[in-house]
C-alpha cells in the first residue's frame, strides 16, 4: 500500500510568493531608474549598480556567516533596499560612500533585526540618513540633470534642489513670488550662478536638481500605478500621505502666500512621491490594517511638511517615515481590522 | 443583483471537474464500516454485536445524548465485528463492520421513485422523525438536523436559508443534487420550514452554476415562500456566517449560533435527506459523493452508501492515477488528508480529492513580511499573523482576547500567505488550547 502525504488543510496556496511581490516592487521601480539614468548619466546608473551589488553582498555575507542561516539574498529585498538608497543619495556620490550607506543599510538596518520581515525601520532610509548626518557636504551637493542627448546648456555642475533653494532664499526674507520669479543666486568655482525654480512641468518630468530617483514624479506614478495593479502597495498610505501633505501645506499657504509655497510646489519636489509610494508603503515597516495605514499616512504627511517648513533640513520625508515607523507597533494595536459580528456598544 | 458577503474572501481556482458527471449509483460494496460517532455531539451507542443480522435502514446505533445522532445500517449483511477505524473525516471511531449479503431493506422505507410532495406530518412530528432518521448536516460539519429545528427559547426563527453554495473548489455534489433532485431538495426545504416555523425559506447558489440557478429558480415558482439567489462567487460563501451575512445582511454575534440573528442554516443535500427522511421514511444511509482530482479518469458524482471504502469510489471513477500525492477527505480548503483508501465514507463526507504529488506539498515557509494580505482575506476580521505569533509564544490569554474562537478555520489567510506561513495550523493548535482553558474556566 502506498502512503500519502498528510497534512493540515487548505491543500491549496494561492500563486502568492514573497519573491513575486519583491520582484514586482523592482520591476515598478525602472521608470524611476531609466529617468535617472536619462537625466545624470552614466553616473546615476553606477550609483544604483553598486548600491545593489554592495547590498547584496552584505546580505550575503551577514547571512552566511553571522546568521548562519540560508541564503535569503535571491528574494529580492536587498535589490530593492539598493536601488532605493540609491534612489535617495544624489549621483556624483563618491562609490565608497554609497557602499557605506549599504552596509548601514542591510547590516543595521535590516539584518540586525533577523533579517526581512523583522526591521522596524526602512533599511533604505536608515542607510540614507545615516549617510546625510556623515557626510553632510556630499549628501547635500546636487548635480544640475543634464539630459542624455542635450549639450553644454550650463556652466555649473551642481546646484540645490528646489526645496533648498526654497528654503535659504526665505530666510533671507524674500518672498515666495520673488524667489520664484528672480530665481537664486549663489557663487560656485568663485562665478555667480542663477539658479531658477524649475517649473511645474519641468520637475513633474524630472528635470530639477534632487537624489536621482526622486526626481521624476511621473517615473514614480507610472510604477505607482503598476504596484496598486499588482496589489502589492495599497491606496491606504500613498493617498493619506499626499493628501495630508496637501492639505496641511495648503493651510499654511491660503493663510500666507508670500512666505509659504503652494501645495502642488510641494507636492512635485523633493523626495514626497518617491517616499508616498514606495518607502511608507514598504509592508515590512507600516502598519497592516487599512486603518492603522490611514494613520500611518497622516502622520507621515504632517511631519513631512512640518520639517520642510520649520525643521533645520529642507527636505523631511526619510525623518518622518522613520519617526512613524517607530510608531508602528503601537498603530498596530490600537487600530484593529473591524472584527465580524462585532457586537457594537450602543 | 448578485448578492456576497463583505469582509475578507478568496478565489481560489474552481477546479469543478465533474459538475456535468451525472450522479451515479456505486454498486453496494462487499463490507462497510459504519462508525458510531458520524456526527457532531456524543457518538451513538451500538445496538447490534458481532454475528448479528442486518437489513438496510435498520438502527444498529441509538443516539448517545441530546446534542447525537441515530445511525443506521446502510446494507443488509451479518456484524463481521465492532472495531476502531478512521473515517473520512480523519478521526479514529468505534464502528459496526458488516459482511454485504444481499441487498433486504426494512419494509417500512418506501423505495418507489414518486415524488411525493404533501406533506402530513406536524412540526413536532417532523422534528421527531429527522431524529428517528439519523439526519444531520451534510455539507461537513454533521450537526444533528432535528437540533437545529428545536428553537432555544426566547429566540426567534425568522427565515430558513438553504446552502447551496459548495464554495469548496472541486466538489460537486450538492450541484448535481440540485440539477437531478431539485424538487426534493425544495420539498425538503417546504419540510424544514414547516419543522422550523417559519415561512420564508432563501436558497443561495453561486453564480458560477448558473444551470442550477435557473433551474432551481423556475422550480422554486411552484413553493410558496422559497425564492433562490445568485450570490458572487467568492470563498467561503458557503461558512454559515458568511452565508447569512450574504443573504439578509445581518452578521451572527462571536460566539453566538446563527438562531441568534432569526437564522437557520441547512445544506441543500440536507435538505434532500430531510426529504427521503419525512416522505419516504428513510434514514441517512446514503449520501452522494464527488470523487475528483486533476489526474483522475473520471471525475464523477457517485451516490454511495455510508461505510464504503474510498477505494471502491477511486476504483468506480478509473482507478488512483499514479502520481497520486494526497487524498483528501473533502474539499482542498478545509478538507482532510487521509493516509489510506480502505477508510469508510462517513455521513459527512462530501467530496474524495485526489491531488497529482507535484501538488501534494507545501512550499519552503519564510519570514512573514507583515503584507496584511491575511488580515485582508479573513473573512472573520482577524489577524492570523498575530494569532500565529501569539500562539508559537502559548499567551493563550492575548489569543482568546484576539478573538481566536472567532476563526472558522477557512484556511483562506494561509492559502494568501506569500510567505506560506502554516498560519491555520497554529490557529488551530490556539484554538484547541483556548478552547479547553475556557471550559476548565466555566466548570
Amino acid at each position: 500500500m502506498s502512503l500519502f502525504t498528510i497534512s493540515g488543510s487548505p491543500h491549496v496556496h494561492s500563486d502568492n510568493s514573497t519573491k513575486k511581490l519583491m520582484y514586482n516592487v523592482i520591476y515598478a521601480m525602472i521608470p524611476a531608474i531609466l529617468i535617472s539614468v536619462y537625466f545624470f548619466g552614466m553616473d546615476a546608473a553606477r550609483v544604483i549598480l553598486i548600491s545593489v551589488i554592495a547590498s547584496l553582498l552584505f546580505e550575503y555575507l551577514i547571512q552566511k556567516y553571522l546568521i548562519k542561516g540560508p541564503a535569503t539574498i535571491t528574494d529580492g529585498s536587498a535589490i530593492i533596499t539598493g536601488v532605493l538608497l540609491a534612489f535617495n543619495v544624489p549621483s556624483d556620490l563618491p562609490t565608497i560612500i554609497v557602499v557605506i550607506g549599504a552596509f548601514v543599510a542591510i547590516a543595521i538596518g535590516k539584518m540586525s533585526f533577523g533579517g526581512l520581515g523583522k526591521n522596524i525601520f526602512n533599511p533604505a532610509l536608515v542607510g540614507r540618513v545615516f549617510l546625510l548626518i556623515s557626510f553632510p557636504v556630499q549628501m547635500t551637493r546636487w548635480p544640475i540633470p543634464k539630459p542624455l542627448f542635450a549639450q553644454g546648456l550650463t556652466d555649473a555642475i551642481t546646484g540645490p534642489t528646489p526645496l533648498g533653494a526654497l528654503k535659504e532664499e526665505l530666510k533671507k526674507g524674500d518672498t515666495v513670488q520673488q524667489i520664484m520669479d528672480n530665481g537664486v543666486t549663489f557663487i560656485e568655482n568663485g562665478k555667480q550662478v542663477v539658479y531658477h525654480i524649475p517649473s511645474y512641468m519641468d520637475s513633474l518630468l524630472g528635470d530639477m536638481g534632487g537624489s536621482l530617483g526622486e526626481i521624476s514624479a511621473i517615473a514614480i506614478l507610472i510604477g505607482a500605478i503598476y504596484m496598486l495593479l499588482k496589489k502589492v502597495i495599497t491606496w491606504e498610505i500613498p493617498t493619506a500621505y499626499i493628501g495630508s501633505v496637501i492639505i496641511f501645506s495648503g493651510i499654511l499657504w491660503m493663510v500666507d502666500p508670500a512666505h509659504y509655497v503652494n501645495p502642488l510646489f510641494h507636492l512635485l519636489t523633493g523626495g514626497l512621491m518617491l517616499g508616498a509610494f514606495f518607502m511608507a508603503t514598504d509592508m515590512v515597516t507600516s502598519p497592516m490594517s487599512p486603518k492603522g495605514q490611514l494613520i500611518f499616512g497622516l502622520g507621515a504627511g504632517i511631519l513631512t511638511v512640518l520639517i520642510r517648513i520649520f525643521g533645520a533640513y529642507p527636505e523631511g520625508v526619510s525623518f518622518a517615515i522613520l519617526i512613524m515607523n517607530a510608531f508602528v507597533p503601537l498603530i498596530d494595536l490600537g487600530f484593529k481590522p473591524k472584527r465580524f459580528g462585532e457586537i457594537v456598544k450602543k | 443583483m448578485l448578492k456576497t458577503f463583505k469582509l475578507g474572501g478568496i478565489h481560489p481556482a474552481e477546479n469543478k471537474l465533474s459538475k456535468d458527471s451525472p450522479i451515479e449509483i456505486l454498486p453496494v460494496p462487499k463490507r462497510v464500516a459504519v462508525p458510531v460517532g458520524q456526527h457532531l455531539g456524543a457518538p451513538a451507542v451500538p445496538l447490534v454485536k458481532k454475528g448479528d443480522t442486518v437489513k438496510v435502514g435498520q438502527l444498529i446505533a441509538k443516539s448517545g445524548g441530546f446534542i447525537s445522532a441515530n445511525v443506521h445500517s446502510p446494507v443488509s449483511g451479518k456484524v463481521f465485528k465492532l472495531d476502531n477505524v478512521i473515517d473520512a473525516s480523519g478521526y479514529r471511531r468505534q464502528a459496526v463492520i458488516i459482511d454485504v449479503e444481499g441487498d433486504e431493506w426494512e419494509d417500512s422505507i418506501d423505495r418507489s421513485t414518486e415524488i411525493k410532495k404533501e406533506i402530513i406530518l406536524d412540526r413536532k412530528s417532523i422534528i421527531n422523525r429527522l431524529n428517528e432518521m439519523g439526519i444531520v448536516g451534510l455539507g461537513g460539519a454533521t450537526f444533528p438536523s432535528h437540533v437545529k429545528l428545536m428553537v432555544p427559547d426566547g429566540k426567534k426563527a425568522e427565515v430558513l436559508i438553504i446552502n447551496g453554495v459548495e464554495c469548496e473548489p472541486y466538489l460537486t455534489s450538492d450541484h448535481r443534487l440540485m440539477l437531478e433532485r431539485g424538487e426534493e431538495v425544495l420539498i425538503g426545504t417546504k419540510i424544514l420550514m414547516k419543522g422550523l416555523g417559519v415561512n420564508k425559506a432563501m436558497v443561495g447558489i453561486e453564480n458560477n452554476r448558473p444551470d442550477a440557478i435557473k433551474l432551481m429558480t423556475e422550480l422554486a415558482k411552484d413553493y410558496e415562500g422559497i425564492s433562490v439567489y445568485g450570490l458572487i462567487v467568492k470563498y467561503p460563501q458557503g461558512a454559515e456566517k458568511q452565508l447569512i451575512k450574504a443573504l439578509i445582511d445581518r452578521e451572527v454575534p462571536s460566539g453566538k449560533l446563527p438562531i441568534e440573528v432569526g437564522a437557520v442554516v441547512n445544506n441543500a443535500g440536507t435538505a434532500f435527506a430531510v426529504y427521503e427522511a419525512v416522505q419516504k421514511n428513510k434514514p441517512l444511509i446514503e449520501r452522494v459523493v464527488t470523487l475528483t482530482g486533476k489526474s483522475v479518469k473520471k471525475p464523477s458524482n457517485f451516490q454511495v452508501r455510508i461505510g464504503t471504502p474510498v477505494a471502491d469510489l477511486v476504483e468506480a471513477a478509473g482507478g488512483l492515477p499514479e502520481d497520486t500525492g494526497k487524498v483528501i477527505g473533502g474539499g482542498p480548503m478545509m478538507g482532510k488528508a487521509l493516509y489510506s483508501l480502505d477508510v469508510p465514507v462517513v455521513k459527512g463526507t462530501s467530496g474524495i480529492l485526489i491531488m497529482p504529488d507535484e501538488e501534494s506539498h507545501r512550499e519552503e515557509v519564510g519570514n512573514c513580511i507583515r503584507c496584511g494580505k491575511c488580515i485582508t482575506v479573513c473573512p472573520m476580521g482577524l489577524e492570523p499573523w498575530l494569532l500565529e505569533k501569539v500562539v508559537m509564544h502559548e499567551d493563550f490569554e492575548r489569543a482568546e482576547k484576539e478573538r481566536i474562537m472567532d476563526c472558522i478555520e477557512c484556511g483562506s489567510c494561509h492559502y494568501t500567505c506569500p510567505a506560506n506561513r502554516e498560519l491555520l495550523d497554529y490557529l488551530r493548535l490556539g484554538k484547541g488550547t483556548v478552547g479547553k482553558i475556557m471550559r476548565t474556566r466555566k466548570k
